[in-house]
């Protein structure tokens, strides 16, 4: 349906724009309003906690500027983005030549390892929760390198799936004529390949950064007794949760430090991410 | 030296396969034995004790009643989240004002960690405070705030209704957008084609689209019960898998048990991993997964 070929817009398919416009902005919204109200109690006075009213009859940033003493919050995201970077860093050094690898070559034991890369992207750690926790126990490593590689491991598919797609688009000849150019081939890898694989590589790097910030579950059994200044951020938020009481300001102050940058990061990868996770098994 | 260039592919994919062998090969060698193992619940292993774990596990009261729920949650939580994908996809693929913006908000419950977003509900649902409790005494659902019917959490029946929303809530952004990619793959002409055969847009949605979009919906579905199968912070953050362990799934009763026995934990573990594996297999069969590797 080209628009050249269809006579000029009439009123009634205008409205019909703006009736499919209004669906989608009160969708919107329905999305936003959890994060929202994050925001609302966020800003909400300790005193009108205990208030039945939607909005606060006042706003403050108490919750944020009392958010960093005593707390230890900010070890905690120094931890998280320790997990996060490193995490990152290795995924980044691991699948960058087996995505290339792959993309590039036929060879015995091609379709083995493609596989044995598709079976972890379906396992989740909480599916070996136990294992995990006594393997790194056994070896007496320390919860944040532990976290760094389990993290890392449980992203990797993604990575390798993502960065395989974005290395079979780019031709060959590129890389030979770069090659007879005169750059040599880890020249023509570094100079015309790596530059033209950049956005794959970006959304990589990303999507693992956000999944290592945001977990859970083995941030919460490997770092179980430590000082709170040494626990991730997600496990961290959860000492405002007492067994009587709840400290929602200073809860979701951090939850909205915690949430808000990985929501900006998201935003730049999500046109491509939905290939990443579908890549390996989408014909 | 055809010895030396066979071992080429393992310089370049070896750190891949050392990576997955110490994040996903030896844990479940490490479950697997402890399945086997008298282990407390500090991890101090006294020894091997044979099916003892498994039998533990078997005995518990609770054991059938979490399984059949862990099947209801996933089943339900899927089944839900696809419908309403298809739907929202129909949406966010018209041309539209503010499309850009509208998808970015969109994508909020995907990017947020799930941690975060079960506590804004857990929060939402305070039955003397929580905002959808006072919205729905505005509304004149909730009688009094306070009471046991605004008490959402407290009631194994209604917490689980609410925990499904919210599994339902942050799984529709990775959904929506898989459906999207897939209706985005189908050529224009083919809704042409239908128009002039004098297909309705319904009947056109049902017999053009709809197949067209199989295998899109196939991943989709299939990530999906992966995940929701492996969820853990919604129930953990809302109610624990309480009261008792009435609104626990498989994997909420595994880290609980974990505190108790670790052995039986582990035993838990691998009747999970078991049931991963059989989806695994079912994920590959259906999606031919052999045709894109040797493309």
């Amino acid at each position: 349906m080209s628009a050249a070929t269809l006579p000029a817009p009439r009123p009634r398919r205008h409205l019909r724009t703006w009736i499919v416009a209004g669906a989608a902005y009160v969708v919107a919204l329905i999305f936003l309003l959890p994060y929202l109200e994050m925001i609302v109690m966020a800003g909400r006075p300790n005193d009108e906690l205990g208030d039945p009213t939607i909005f606060p009859k006042h706003f403050t940033f108490s919750n944020f500027t009392t958010l960093w003493s005593g707390t230890g919050l900010g070890g905690s995201i120094g931890e998280s983005l320790q997990i996060a970077a490193g995490a990152t860093a290795i995924v980044l050094l691991v699948a960058l030549p087996a995505g290339y690898y792959t993309a590039r070559h036929r060879f015995r034991g091609r379709s083995g390892f493609l596989l044995l890369v598709l079976a972890t992207q379906m396992f989740q750690p909480a599916a070996m929760l136990v294992g995990v926790q006594r393997e790194f126990s056994d070896f007496g490593i320390a919860s944040t390198l532990a976290l760094i590689i389990v993290n890392a491991g449980f992203n990797l598919a993604f990575a390798v799936w993502i960065l395989n797609a974005f290395f079979s688009s780019i031709p060959v000849e590129l890389e030979e004529a770069a090659m007879v150019d005169g750059l040599g081939r880890v020249g023509a890898l570094l100079r015309i390949t790596l530059p033209l694989a950049a956005p794959g590589i970006v959304t990589a790097l990303i999507f693992t950064f956000i999944s290592a910030w945001n977990e859970f579950l083995v941030a919460l059994t490997l770092s179980l007794g430590e000082p709170t200044s040494q626990q991730p951020l997600t496990v961290a938020i959860n000492q405002y949760i007492g067994e009587y009481s709840v400290d929602w300001g200073h809860l979701f102050a951090a939850g909205l430090v915690a949430t808000v940058p990985v929501i900006i990061l998201f935003a730049f990868i999500e046109r491509r991410v939905v290939g990443g996770l579908t890549a390996g098994a989408v014909k | 030296m055809p010895a030396l260039r066979r071992l080429t592919p393992l310089l370049w994919l070896g750190p891949a396969i050392a990576l997955i062998g110490v994040v996903v090969l030896w844990p479940v060698v490490v479950m697997v034995q402890s399945s086997f193992q008298n282990i407390g619940g500090d991890g101090f292993v006294v020894g091997y004790d044979g099916t003892d774990d498994f039998r533990t596990l078997f005995d518990e009261p609770d054991f059938i009643s979490v399984l059949e729920r862990t099947v209801l949650w996933v089943v339900i939580v899927v089944a839900v989240t696809v419908l309403i994908s298809l739907a929202l996809a129909q949406l966010f693929n018209q041309t539209f004002p503010g499309r850009t913006v509208t998808r970015w908000a969109l994508i909020i419950p995907w990017a947020a960690s799930v941690m975060m977003t079960a506590l804004i509900f857990r929060w939402a649902l305070d039955p003397n405070v929580g905002v959808i409790n006072v919205i729905l005494h505005h509304l004149g659902v909730v009688k009094h705030l306070g009471s046991s019917q605004a008490y959402w959490l407290g009631n194994p029946t209604s917490a689980l209704a609410w925990m499904m929303a919210v599994a339902v809530f942050v799984s529709l952004p990775f959904t929506t957008y898989a459906i999207l990619s897939g209706l985005q793959g189908i050529p224009g002409d083919v809704y042409e084609a239908a128009a002039i055969d004098g297909a309705t847009s319904w009947k056109g949605y049902l017999a053009v689209t709809l197949p067209l979009l199989r295998p899109a919906i196939l991943v989709a579905t299939l990530i999906n019960v992966i995940n929701v199968f492996n969820s853990f912070p919604i129930i953990w953050e809302m109610t624990r898998g309480g009261p008792g362990y009435e609104t626990a799934t498989s994997t909420i009763f595994m880290v609980e048990l974990k505190q108790g026995n670790v052995g039986e934990s582990a035993a838990m573990s691998v009747i999970n991993f078991l049931l991963v594996i059989v989806i695994v297999v079912v994920y590959l069969g259906t999606t031919r997964w052999k045709e894109q590797v040797d493309r």
